[in-house]
């Protein structure tokens, strides 16, 4: 708890420099100075700004990579994508500083193909976000993954707009 | 409707079953010009009080004409309706071009049972091909037509009808609280008498029938991890398999029914094992970094086929049941899957994607001959019936996916619709 705790300080301090870096912008977001917040004997107040002060669950954070939970793959391939090494990175680091937080990692597929070779095509994008995860320190009783094949599409269509929304790996955190 | 109907006749031929709602509807949409003409003539039921509850004669008509091998002549054409020898005027049906001639007839016998007694008849030689005396209660009467069905089919074609089997499919619809539901089917060939084995939330897959038709294997992903049951059709009860870590899948009886070959990931990547029904005990049958899944055994139960991406992409690949060096089979295009042998064990049955397209296709193993058999985008599953004669699949229609047939030769088809919910991964019975 104490890990967890820190790194939503870690968080909170990351977001508020990041928030710092604006000011001066002209997006009006910028406070802190007194000018613009109640004065009142001598104290100042500051301004919520757009949400980067961000006070809920970390896997909530809508500006942490922490956030994406779902990742998407080519067709036929369980290679992960450059833009997703961010978020896989960001999760791995959560679950090696939090070792009583658990993981499912859910493969899925689109419907091409026959149903039990594409349940092991699942399994391997899930293994391959296992593994990356692993890496960044997340021990091995904290994931698990299940390959659910094409059994679970999230979209429903015969093109592929629908195919490359249900190529995708779901993270998920039972206990959040 | 991408295919025209080839034969005019057959859109009289045209098949419709709704009596159950969730009875599956089967229309032919090709057949073929060379069907024999037959005539199936109204079993005379007279003697029977307050008469039968199946229309016998017309079940046989419908499987004939299912079969795409016959043509039954429509019962308004008919010039009269005999139902013993001695009223047949075999030159009337010469005239109407007709080849053979069924008659029959259902009397009460003893005990409240029936009788049913039918007789097929060469219409040109003016002889009695076969001909049986059938003893049946009034809820048998559809068994026992399929019967018929069975007995005429053989006389005429020389091959063991397929008509008395059943099949087991896979159903998915919006349940009643809006949450998915997925059931396991079981119907008779002509889509009649469905009943449901098992009914849940969460994914069901690959049914697969004990060789004696007794039992349906299938995998399940109750509790959110699959695991492999084995079900005992009379009585409803189910045996889980000792489930592993990773995928529990694909799986397949050998042909003594001793034996199941299934898919399993516990040791790292998708692997075929067998399981020993009888000692419960596993045993490892590939070892590749690949995906190694879908086995099939052959009907000497010698051989198993199965999916494996070892080259880069998807084939089909032969391994000795005893284990060894897996031999690859398929070589043409660059994704074949989920093959199954013909009962014969000549044919492989498989999925093969032809320029993007997902179709069913046929390989002779020996000359390595291929022949693609359907025409649509996404068809899957294929499951030959156990005379070989037929091939079961699934198919999308519009946005659903459906059961269809074709013949193994590719030239009948026809169209399984279920009223509502995605029907799949279809499996033809043994016989009986």
């Amino acid at each position: 708890m104490k890990m967890y705790k820190n790194l939503v300080m870690g968080l909170l301090l990351s977001t508020a420099l990041a928030g710092c870096s604006m000011f001066g912008g002209d997006d009006g977001t910028g406070t802190g100075d007194g000018v613009n917040g109640g004065v009142n004997g001598g104290a100042s107040t500051t301004g919520v700004g757009d949400g980067s002060s961000f006070s809920g669950h970390p896997l909530d954070n809508p500006s942490s990579p922490l956030s994406t939970k779902v990742i998407y793959f080519a067709f036929d391939s369980s290679a992960v994508e450059p833009q997703y090494e961010a978020v896989l990175a960001a999760h791995g680091a959560y679950l090696a500083a939090n070792a009583g937080v658990s993981v499912i990692v859910e493969g899925h597929a689109d419907e091409r193909g026959t149903r039990e070779y594409n349940v092991a095509l699942s399994e391997k994008r899930a293994k391959t976000v296992q593994n990356l995860l692993s890496l960044q320190g997340a021990a091995g009783n904290q994931t698990e993954a299940v390959a659910l094949g094409e059994e679970k599409p999230v979209a429903l269509g015969h093109d592929e707009s629908a195919w490359h929304l249900n190529r995708r790996v779901e993270l998920i955190y039972p206990a959040h | 409707m991408k295919r025209m109907i080839k034969t005019v006749l057959f859109l009289s031929a045209l098949v419709t079953f709704s009596a159950m709602s969730e009875a599956l509807r089967i229309e032919i949409t090709q057949g073929v010009s060379s069907a024999q003409p037959i005539v199936i003539v109204p079993f005379s039921s007279v003697q029977v009080v307050g008469g039968l509850p199946v229309d016998i004669a017309q079940v046989v008509s419908d499987d004939l004409a299912r079969s795409g091998r016959f043509k039954p002549l429509p019962r308004m054409d008919m010039l009269n309706k005999p139902s013993s020898a001695d009223q047949v005027n075999f030159r009337n049906w010469q005239s109407l071009g007709q080849d053979n001639l069924v008659i029959g007839s259902v009397t009460p016998s003893a005990n409240g049972m029936l009788t049913v007694q039918f007789q097929l008849f060469d219409v040109y030689k003016g002889e009695q091909l076969t001909g049986f005396s059938i003893p049946a209660n009034r809820s048998g009467l559809r068994g026992v037509a399929h019967r018929i069905s069975d007995l005429i089919y053989e006389k005429l074609t020389g091959q063991k009808g397929a008509f008395s089997t059943r099949m087991a499919y896979v159903t998915s619809m919006p349940g009643i609280n809006g949450k998915q539901e997925y059931k396991i089917q079981v119907a008779d060939a002509d889509g009649y008498g469905t009943k449901t084995i098992v009914t849940s939330s969460e994914p069901l897959m690959s049914p697969a029938w004990s060789p004696r038709g007794d039992k349906i294997s299938y995998v399940s992903y109750e509790g959110r991890r699959s695991s492999i049951y084995t079900q005992t059709l009379r009585t409803g009860q189910r045996e889980k398999l000792r489930s592993f870590k990773g995928i529990n899948g694909a799986p397949s009886w050998s042909p003594d029914g001793s034996q199941l070959a299934l898919t399993l990931s516990k040791d790292g990547s998708a692997d075929i094992y067998i399981y020993n029904v009888i000692t419960r005990s596993f045993r490892r049958l590939t070892r590749s970094y690949a995906i190694d899944t879908e086995p099939d055994w052959s009907p000497d139960g010698r051989q198993i086929i199965f999916t494996s991406d070892r080259g880069g992409k998807p084939q089909i690949y032969q391994i000795s049941a005893n284990g060894g060096q897996a031999g690859r089979v398929t070589f043409e295009g660059s994704y074949n899957a989920r093959a199954s042998y013909s009962p014969d064990g000549k044919n492989i049955v498989m999925v093969h994607r032809v320029n993007g397209q997902y179709r069913i296709a046929t390989l002779d193993i020996k000359t390595g001959f291929s022949n693609i058999l359907t025409n649509g985008e996404l068809d899957e599953s294929p499951s030959y019936a156990p005379n070989g004669s037929m091939i079961l699949y699934s198919t999308n229609d519009g946005l659903k996916s459906i059961l269809a047939a074709v013949s193994s030769d590719g030239k009948v088809r026809q169209k399984l619709r279920l009223q509502g919910g995605e029907v799949r991964e279809p499996a033809w019975s043994p016989f009986k």
